[in-house]
């Protein structure tokens, strides 16, 4: 599972330079708290970011505002140089391009696994079922669960469902996929088995914000580490500069607190 | 005992038959308007939320032979009489009736399938949403599907409920069970055994419908 390519489509066309995701002075307010505190961050084509934090800095925020499931109160997000329509058409057209994995999986309940990878494919870029399908296929095979192909969501294992769920989201062919702590809710001996199809996507050149507390895999498929405290951008940093050597009191902190355990 | 019961006399499985098709057509329509309206009740457009709220609330407490009544009345009046010569007072009358039914069970439909809609968890809208799905094709294809396998007991209910609430259709004269039942009583004069067979009767009716409808209710439910 781990050689094949995971978006052998546009794997031959050399990514072209440039800023992907885009986010200037972004502002959120939940009624009197204020998650996303004036944030700047900017991610290159094929850059993999990962987002780490505590509990309640924001993390989740900044994902589902760059695919607007939550709006912004201030401030600008673009992705590919497009601003983030309001609403409509053109908001479904640009959230087609943005891949999303959840913690909790959201595999479509009452559809087959293969009937979960084929949805987006057929409704939004309509593709023709039998193209989708064979896509799907291969996709599932290479995140290892295409044996899976005809069963339910609920008949897999977490890891299983989350990998299904890699695989929905790359069946769009996605600019940049987003990650919210995508292993948090796995028992640890699924946790490597998505982390590896995620390891295989990094490398493969997929533009990559991950939150994760998985340092492991911070530090080797990483190019850079934001870490968020109190919806603020409080450091960033390589990973390796950042685990080994933190600049800021809240970082030190943090990374004392997840060391001990 | 059963001597009143002249077949020729009184068209007994014509009148339930009557009923039956009371019952089909305005559970299609309710089926059709209720989900509507819970779609409204759901929408992002908050003039569509409000109209669902509205009619909900109006229509819900408003007494259903009012609304028959009503139906009767008002379009009667306000269609004028070409429609009355065009298909007869009888098909009228069965049709005003069925409008009245549509009117009032779509809002029994409607908070089933909206109590239905919030069995689903928001993370099933959420991936679909950031597929790039439109608000209609997360309703229809996603939310819609599951809401309604999680409701079938619920709308057995409201399809029950509306099987006896058709008898309400003998006040504006459509010849269904309920107006043969008062006409044979008023004729023969046997009270317990004519109530008794059509009581029969509506049992007959909704007694598969919610057995069959249990069953199903549980084969289609969503495995989380
Ligand atoms: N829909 C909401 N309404 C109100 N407050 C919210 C909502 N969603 C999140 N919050 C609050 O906003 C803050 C940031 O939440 P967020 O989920 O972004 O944090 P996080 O960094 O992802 O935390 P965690 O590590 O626990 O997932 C928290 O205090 C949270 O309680
Ligand atoms: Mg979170």
């Amino acid at each position: 599972m781990s050689d094949v390519s995971l978006t052998k489509d546009f794997a031959d066309a050399a990514p072209p330079a440039g800023d992907l995701v885009v986010l200037d002075s972004v502002n959120k307010h939940f009624g009197a708290l204020h998650v996303l505190q004036d944030i700047n961050l900017t991610i290159r084509r094929g850059e993999v970011v990962v987002v780490i934090g505590p509990s309640g800095s924001g993390k989740s925020t900044l994902c589902r505002a760059i695919n607007r499931l939550e709006t912004i109160d201030d401030g600008a997000i673009s992705i590919d140089g497009e601003p983030l329509p309001e609403e409509g058409r053109e908001l479904a057209r640009l959230r087609a391009d943005v891949g999303m994995v959840f913690q909790s999986f959201n595999l479509f309940a009452h559809k087959t696994v293969l009937q979960n990878v084929t949805l987006g494919p057929i409704k939004v870029r309509r593709k023709s079922r039998a193209d989708a399908e064979e896509r799907a296929r291969a996709l599932l095979d290479r995140v290892g669960v295409g044996n899976q192909a005809d069963k339910y969501p609920a008949q897999l294992s977490g890891g299983q469902q989350q990998r299904v769920a890699i695989a929905r989201a790359l069946a769009m062919e996605p600019k940049v996929m987003l990650f919210d702590e995508p292993t948090s809710a796995l028992d640890p001996e699924m946790i490597n088995e998505v982390l590896e199809v995620m390891q295989q996507l990094a490398r493969e050149g997929m533009t990559m914000i991950v939150v994760t507390h998985e340092m492991g895999f911070a530090r080797s498929a990483a190019n850079r580490v934001v870490f968020m405290a109190d919806g603020r951008i409080v450091e960033e940093a390589d990973p390796h500069q950042f685990f080994d050597n933190p600049r800021s009191d809240r970082a030190k902190d943090f990374l004392s607190k997840i060391l001990q355990h | 005992m059963f001597d009143f019961l002249d077949l020729d006399r009184y068209d007994l499985f014509g009148a339930f038959w009557t009923t039956v098709q009371l019952t089909v057509f305005s559970a299609i329509g309710s089926l059709i308007l209720g989900t509507l309206l819970a779609a409204m009740r759901v929408s992002p457009v908050p003039v569509m939320r409000a109209f669902g709220t509205a009619y909900v609330h109006i229509f819900r407490n408003t007494p259903l032979t009012l609304i028959i009544v009503a139906c009767s009345q008002l379009l009667a009046l306000t269609l004028g009489m070409t429609m009355w010569a065009d298909v007869g007072t009888d098909t009228m009358g069965f049709r005003l009736a069925v409008l009245g039914f549509v009117v009032y069970t779509s809002t029994f439909v409607c908070e089933a399938v909206r109590s239905g809609i919030n069995t689903v968890p928001v993370g099933q809208a959420e991936a679909a949403r950031a597929l790039g799905l439109s608000f209609a094709q997360v309703l229809t294809m996603i939310v819609l599907p599951q809401a309604f396998r999680s409701v079938v007991a619920p709308l057995a209910n409201v399809l029950i409920a509306l099987t006896k609430n058709t008898t309400v259709a003998a006040a504006i004269g459509v010849s269904e069970a309920a107006l043969l039942m008062r006409d044979m009583i008023e004729q023969e004069a046997q009270l317990v055994p004519i109530a008794t067979l059509f009581a029969f009767g509506f049992i007959v009716l909704t007694l598969p419908t919610g057995l069959l409808l249990g069953r199903l209710s549980k084969r289609v439910a969503v495995k989380r």
